[in-house]
């Protein structure tokens, strides 16, 4: 419903009217809306863009004029100003803006220019992007700070507050905005008897409160359950809704909210939980198309994660930035770029997510192992000598490895683009393949073997080294061949003698083809038997290695290529080839993962690379097998985790990723290097904090940030109000319309800074107001003089957000089932929609019983297939972060309402609801349902409206058109479940009116 | 200057401030809630509590409404629109080096052998426009179509390619071109969403995107409809409710509403009444859409329709000539079928027998019946298919320099065909027309300069052009 868009404009229309002879000009109200909209595309910041060498968004180069040389402004003189010249000028070559972007401005605008520049045309840096600073409370007969600043505005305008709502208004708007279902009721009574601000009290201490507050931030954090894109596979992300969840239940400090979702991960310490939380900036989406290119589309999760900042944090539009300096807005090109390299430098990692119970378990274990360690040294005094002798002894063996650098690097189904990094390892993300090859042109005479390193990667699930869900790999095949110079065919190569570091034991399918385990398999020539290392939960994911021989040394003149091929059952994501020269080179028994331990200098060595040591020598000693066998045991009886999460890793220092700034955002085009760096209209960043992600955590939350607490308290204010005080939520720049109500921004904006960032404590400062609990019922003069409620002389009217409106109709009819958190819950969706995704969604089951009526907010959230339900509503689907939602008034709405399967099944429990509780006659039950729906009893036309209907529609079963069953249950052979002295005949009238009342507009609007 | 939104808030806000609204409309609507259609009477009504009423271009418009039938997946512009005899000269050999100069397939290495085209081509019509053997319905029409040879796209893959040809970026979260034009013109149709989807084969890789409405209000979606079960989602009443309970149910509701309204003066109630009687005015028309029993045997034929009740893409090409005799603004078909990696030869011929004849009809049908002249109709794809092979030799990969597309009626000069591709059908050796460009071509034939068709989001005025897009004269007639 566009109705309530109008504010925008109607604050431009304001600004616009001549302003009030005496009053002097504001260039935050008056002057800047002009020169951003009509001015600055031109005659702004971007200097690529910039026209005639004239800039007006600074008063300096205004002063001083263009390339022409004339000063565009002359303070107090208007008419000798070129820039009152040319807005007046009827010669449509001089006449700007030029005529071609028809554009002109209106005699208004140009009285309040001339009138701006007579009086010394000062120029205001943006108010947005300064610190906040409290202002004093207006003396005014409000004693609640809000109401001061409402009350002392709308005295300018001769208009005051409106009463109060009624209680059961306030108690239904309550609750409404608090927790985001109805009151019971019951707790309508408790209302009357606890009074407001105990219910105000209660409500913050709900568990309800947070599920219904973690909705506004799922939005601008674009949750789903979905990668989007093409394939749009499900993902686990819902440990990170419910971490929002518990975040705001324990009212977290919005600071360190944001703290930990940017950067937990890099906390001192970080805990599972905190880990979780960086899942905020992995809610973008995956491409996971076949033949992609893996960079182009991290760089499109870039985009979106600094984009979701923007939104989210700083109420700042990024885009524009992407691909030049932006136009309205002190963002350059560069300082894109700069922000963008605080988040660049990660891994996008997964891992499991443990129960607490699980986490106190897996510590009992730990410390088991570490006893049972200490013991083996005890009961060998001598240990460090002889651990040193190993690790010399076992470095020995080491062969010399030569690793391959490709010329060509690919797979034979084009569908995965594997890149080789840094350390000469090959990385394949993007869509899986099983055929990958790699050609490369070293010296290759005399090469004896070749050896094959599955390594980590934090890219990868669980660090790898393989792709499925566990992280593991199946490697069915090796094949070597060479082309000699000067020649086109590729010789194959006979391999032999396959050793690794670890094979499983050999598993043999059903079928007698099927093999799995020893690495044999690697060069069997047998596609369907393969080499696993999976050495069991808690150590799958570790490096291993294979060396195979040729069967004679390759005897090959200079120039000769060497191309390696390898098939996989389960996607190896990171993996190395070498060679050597060294006679009959093999594997040695040893965990690959303590070799590479052994090839870092001891002083720069891991906790975990000596503890792959330590593990690698302890299980090397045959007298210690009691000891490794307890160790061993105790690693099996690890728990499995139950989900796993999408997070950030900082990438280690020896393996930083440098930014570059794009030519026109083009991931393809890096041009020079750019080094984290904050925009310079901001705060500045400390010189003491560390250049990133962390650091950037900080100062986003800085109190001198001049933007993040004002949008917080924006966010919360849109949700309780409609509308926030800045309008735009997403953007608070110099293209936004000025707030009516600036003041009481800031005011609340270092308030909340002031009181911990507590979101409790600001949703209490607002609701205690009594701004907040004005009547929503405006008079019709107050409905014609503002429209849109920009004013706030009266209370909040409006529909209910998509998952409230469903949250209303299982609640009121008694179904909801509450539960705090969990796997989300498939809702019921038709088959014409399941039949249309790209991939066939074969989970979509939806929830039977109870969990089938969880809150919305657990509903599963499907990219690509947005449950219609919600989008009918105006529910985002989750593509990119969205800050505010445009509500809309549709006949799929309607229809949704009337007949969705969720909506109606809450019609014919509310149909039994009312029977059991709502009294004996019609009269009663219509008065009880109405109150269950709206939280007021019906008036009496109300109450014959509801009657008029049930008594036709029981005339209408009564004379066999309709069938009681069917009506009441969905089945013309099921009998409701109906209280004593009810008949099915009741349930039918009584489902058919339910379905009314809950379409009501006031059943679902919030008022 | 005002953009377009602005624009249509002043006037909503005007229409507040004259008190207009409460003083007429709510009687007004007082007036009808008890009957069963909103009456014409109340169209006056509308501006305020439909947003979607029809609206006028900024100039005069050759096009009122559009089709855009959605060929997704990539046709190969070799077997069907671009003869390439140089590729049968060549089959099987390497492409000239120069050519793959920074040249970045999808699957395939670029360096890959030449593919001749799969089918024959002949000329056709009185344009002499050369099309393949296995378009023959498709070339009886070759003098009412315009067909670009030389689109040209920047993504390689699917889900960006469509979103690129269906919002003009490959990022998604922006309208599409339906939703532009819903936005820009409003809907005609009182008893049917002004923008609706069709689909036949499967789901496509852009998904609901492909017709979302981006940043703008839900109301300028995409509305989908289905060949099996409900065709418009929940239009079903629940089940044992008939008729006369759905209109009972619909007066008591739009009267306690009406006390609400006449209780609060919020004017949203007003609108919300006004969407539950375009909800069960669309319970009839829906259904009455569909029935495909109202057409003649001859017209079934004719767009070779076997069973007026599968989801056929022959179905939807019959719907969409419906829907647009009954007001609706635009219609978007998408038939996911086009992306022959492997198996070129059968799974192209399969799909022109699938989609040529319906495709063709639909355009005859429409000028017969005098709407093709104000109708826009689009035939195509996301991108292109590479003239090197893919795998054996019977498959082609994706390509983003050239492909074809194929338009008709409103505004577009018929019999011609536009931009020339290189021996190869690797590139453009003239007349490069940008994804933008068509775009631009599109909304200048509804009356609009793309430039100034806007919607400000985040503080700037989004285009569907973003920063570019010229309009291709040539092709206007």
């Amino acid at each position: 419903m566009p109705i309530r868009f109008s504010s925008c404009l109607f604050l431009l229309i304001a600004c616009q009217v001549p302003v009030r002879a005496a009053a002097p000009i504001d260039f935050q109200r008056d002057i800047q809306p002009i020169l951003a909209e009509n001015c600055t595309l031109c005659h702004g910041g971007d200097a690529a863009e910039r026209k005639s060498g004239l800039r007006l968004d600074l008063r300096e180069p205004a002063l001083k004029g263009g390339d022409s040389g004339a000063a565009a402004i002359v303070p107090g003189q208007f008419d000798k100003s070129e820039l009152i010249l040319r807005i007046t000028s009827t010669d449509p070559n001089e006449v700007m803006p030029p005529p071609k972007h028809k554009s002109a401005l209106s005699p208004t605008q140009i009285e309040t220019l001339k009138q701006w520049i007579q009086e010394g045309a000062k120029y205001e840096s943006h108010w947005a992007f300064k610190t906040p600073t409290q202002p004093a409370i207006p003396t005014a007969s409000a004693t609640h700070p809000v109401d001061a600043f409402v009350q002392s505005r709308l005295q300018t305008r001769n208009l005051s507050l409106s009463p109060a709502a009624e209680n059961a208004a306030l108690c239904r708007r309550l609750y409404l905005d608090l927790v985001g279902l109805p009151p019971s009721p019951q707790e309508l009574t408790a209302f009357e008897q606890q009074g407001f601000e105990a219910t105000v009290e209660t409500l913050l201490k709900s568990e309800r409160f947070g599920e219904k507050w973690a909705r506004h931030w799922l939005d601008v954090a674009r949750y789903s359950d979905t990668n989007g894109y093409e394939k749009d596979l499900p993902r686990e992300q819902w440990m990170w809704r419910d971490w929002v969840i518990n975040a705001l239940n324990r009212d977290m400090p919005y600071n360190q909210f944001l703290i930990e979702q940017v950067a937990g991960d890099m906390l001192p310490g970080a805990t599972q939980s905190q880990i979780i939380a960086t899942g905020f900036l992995r809610n973008s989406m995956i491409n996971e198309e076949g033949a992609i290119i893996p960079e182009l589309f991290r760089m499109a999760e870039m985009f979106d994660r600094v984009d979701c900042v923007g939104k989210a944090v700083l109420g700042l539009t990024t885009q524009c930035a992407q691909c030049h300096t932006h136009k309205f807005d002190p963002l350059t090109h560069d300082e894109y770029y700069g922000m963008f390299a605080f988040l660049n430098n990660s891994y996008e990692a997964q891992s499991w997510v443990y129960t607490p119970e699980q986490l106190t378990a897996m510590a009992g274990i730990q410390t088991r192992i570490q006893e049972a360690e200490q013991r083996l040294r005890t009961l060998r005094p001598q240990w460090e000598q002889e651990f040193s002798a190993w690790e010399q002894a076992t470095l020995k063996q080491q062969a010399e490895w030569e690793p391959l650098i490709a010329t060509e690097l690919g797979s034979i189904s084009g569908l995965n683009h594997p890149t080789q990094e840094a350390d000469r390892s090959l990385l394949m993300k993007g869509h899986t393949s099983n055929d990958v090859f790699m050609i490369a042109a070293p010296a290759l005479n005399g090469v004896t073997g070749l050896r094959l390193e599955a390594l980590n990667h934090r890219d990868l699930p669980h660090n790898g080294p393989g792709r499925s869900r566990l992280g593991t790999w199946a490697f069915s095949e090796l094949e070597v061949l060479v082309k000699k110079p000067g020649t086109t065919e590729w010789e194959k190569q006979k391999l032999v003698n396959a050793t690794a570091d670890f094979s499983e034991a050999e598993q043999k399918q059903a079928d007698g083809k099927k093999a799995s385990g020893p690495v044999a398999h690697l060069i069997d020539g047998k596609d369907e038997t393969t080499w696993n290392a999976d050495r069991g939960i808690g150590r799958r994911n570790q490096p291993s290695v294979a060396v195979v021989q040729f069967e004679q040394p390759l005897v090959l003149p200079e120039g000769s290529q060497i191309k390696v091929a390898w098939r996989m059952t389960d996607m190896l994501g990171c993996l190395r080839l070498s060679l050597t020269r060294q006679a009959a080179p093999a594997a040695p028994p040893v965990n690959h993962a303590a070799i590479l331990a052994l090839q870092t200098p001891a002083a720069s060595r891991s906790a975990e690379q000596n503890q792959a040591l330590f593990t690698a020598w302890r299980t090397s000693l045959p007298e210690a097998k009691a000891i490794n066998d307890e160790i061993t045991a105790l690693w099996n009886s690890l728990p499995q985790a139950g989900t796993s999460i999408l997070h950030l890793a900082e990438r280690e220092p020896t393996n930083h990723r440098t930014t570059y700034l794009l030519e026109r955002g083009n991931w393809d085009q890096p041009t020079r290097p750019i080094s984290p760096h904050t925009p310079a209209a901001f705060h500045p960043f400390p010189a003491d904090a560390p250049q990133n992600r962390l650091g950037f955590a900080r100062w986003l939350t800085d109190p001198k940030s001049p933007l993040t607490a004002r949008v917080a308290v924006n966010r919360v204010w849109q949700s309780m109000f409609g509308t926030g005080l800045v309008e735009t939520p997403e953007d608070f720049g110099t293209r936004a319309p000025v707030p009516e109500y600036l003041e009481l921004l800031d005011w609340l904006a270092v308030d909340f800074m002031q009181h911990g960032w507590s979101q409790k404590h600001l949703i209490r400062t607002i609701v205690t107001s009594a701004t907040y609990r004005q009547t929503s019922q405006p008079s019709p003069q107050l409905l014609e003089r503002d429209p849109n409620n920009v004013w706030l002389a009266r209370g909040p009217r409006f529909r209910a957000d998509a998952e409230v409106v469903r949250d209303i109709a299982l609640s009121v009819s008694g179904l909801i089932t509450h539960k705090t958190g969990g796997p989300s819950i498939i809702p019921p969706v038709p088959q014409n929609v399941l039949d249309y995704n790209y991939v066939y969604p074969a989970y979509w089951k939806p929830a039977e019983g109870p969990e089938r009526y969880r809150r919305t907010l657990y509903g599963f959230r499907k990219r690509s297939m947005p449950d219609p339900a919600m989008s009918n509503f105006d529910a985002p689907n989750g593509d990119l972060a969205c800050a505010r939602r445009l509500r809309s008034n549709t006949p799929l709405a309607a229809l949704t309402g009337l007949n969705e399967p969720i909506f109606v099944e809450a019609s014919r429990a509310l149909a039994i609801r009312i029977l059991k509780e709502g009294g004996k006659t019609d009269a009663d039950r219509a008065s009880y349902a109405f109150f269950l729906c709206t939280s007021r009893r019906p008036t009496d036309l109300e109450r014959q409206a509801v009657l008029t209907l049930l008594q036709s529609r029981r005339q209408r079963l009564a004379d066999g058109w309709l069938n009681a069953r069917e009506v009441a249950t969905g089945n013309p052979d099921q009998l409701p479940a109906l209280p004593a002295e009810t008949t099915p005949q009741d349930a039918a009238a009584w489902t058919l009116a339910s379905r009314v009342l809950l379409n009501l507009d006031e059943t679902i609007s919030k008022k | 200057m005002l953009n377009m939104f602005q624009q249509h808030r002043n006037l909503q806000a005007q229409l507040l401030s004259r008190r207009w609204f409460l003083n007429e409309c709510g009687v007004g609507l007082a007036g009808i809630a008890a009957s069963s259609l909103l009456a014409s009477e109340t169209r006056a009504a509308e501006p305020a509590i439909n947003p979607l009423a029809p609206k006028m271009p900024q100039f005069g418009a050759k096009a009122k409404r559009v089709i855009y039938i959605f060929q997704a997946g990539a046709p190969s512009h070799l077997e069907l629109f671009d003869h390439k005899p140089e590729l049968t000269k060549r089959n099987g050999q390497l492409p000239p080096a120069e050519l793959l100069k920074g040249y970045r397939a999808a699957f395939i290495n670029p360096n890959s052998a030449l593919l001749g085209p799969k089918f024959k081509f002949a000329k056709h019509g009185q344009c002499g426009m050369e099309l393949s053997e296995v378009l023959p319905h498709t070339s009886k029409i070759a003098d009412e179509i315009c067909l670009i040879r030389s689109l040209q796209t920047e993504a390689v893959n699917h889900a960006p390619g469509q979103i690129m040809m269906n919002t003009g970026s490959q990022q998604f979260g922006r309208p599409s071109f339906g939703s532009w034009t819903l936005y820009g013109l409003g809907s005609e149709s009182a008893d049917l969403p002004g923008f609706v989807v069709l689909t036949s084969a499967k789901g496509t890789s852009g998904g609901a995107s492909n017709y979302g409405c981006g940043f703008m209000p839900t109301m300028y979606g995409g509305t989908p409809f289905r060949s099996a079960g409900d065709p418009v989602l929940y239009l079903s009443n629940p089940k044992g409710i008939d008729q006369e309970t759905q209109r009972s149910s619909l007066d008591a509701l739009n009267q306690l509403n009406e006390l609400s309204l006449q209780a609060s003066n919020d004017p949203e109630i007003a609108a919300r009444i006004h969407s539950y009687e375009m909800a069960y005015r669309l319970q009839a028309s829906a259904p009455d859409l569909m029935n495909l029993g109202q057409e003649s045997q001859a017209t079934l034929d004719k767009y070779g329709i076997k069973s007026p009740k599968d989801g056929s893409f022959a179905r939807n090409c019959l719907l969409a000539r419906r829907l647009i005799e009954r007001g609706v603004r635009f219609v978007q078909l998408f038939h996911e079928a086009w992306d022959q990696h492997g198996g070129l030869t059968a799974g192209v011929k399969q799909n022109a027998l699938d989609t040529d004849q319906a495709s063709a009809a639909l355009v005859s049908d429409l000028k017969e019946r005098g709407l093709l002249e104000d109708t826009i109709v689009i035939w195509g794809g996301e991108f292109g298919r590479t003239p090197m092979v893919q795998g054996g030799n019977d498959g082609r990969d994706h390509h983003n320099r050239c492909f074809s597309v194929w338009l008709a009626g409103g505004g577009i000069k018929p019999g011609m065909t536009h931009g020339v591709t290189d021996d190869f059908g690797f590139n453009v050796a003239s007349d490069p027309v940008h994804v933008h460009d068509l775009h631009a071509t599109l909304l200048h034939l509804l009356g609009f300069d793309h430039t100034r068709l806007t919607f400000r989001f985040q503080g700037r005025d989004y285009r569907l052009t973003d920063v570019h897009g010229k309009i291709v004269q040539q092709i206007l007639s």
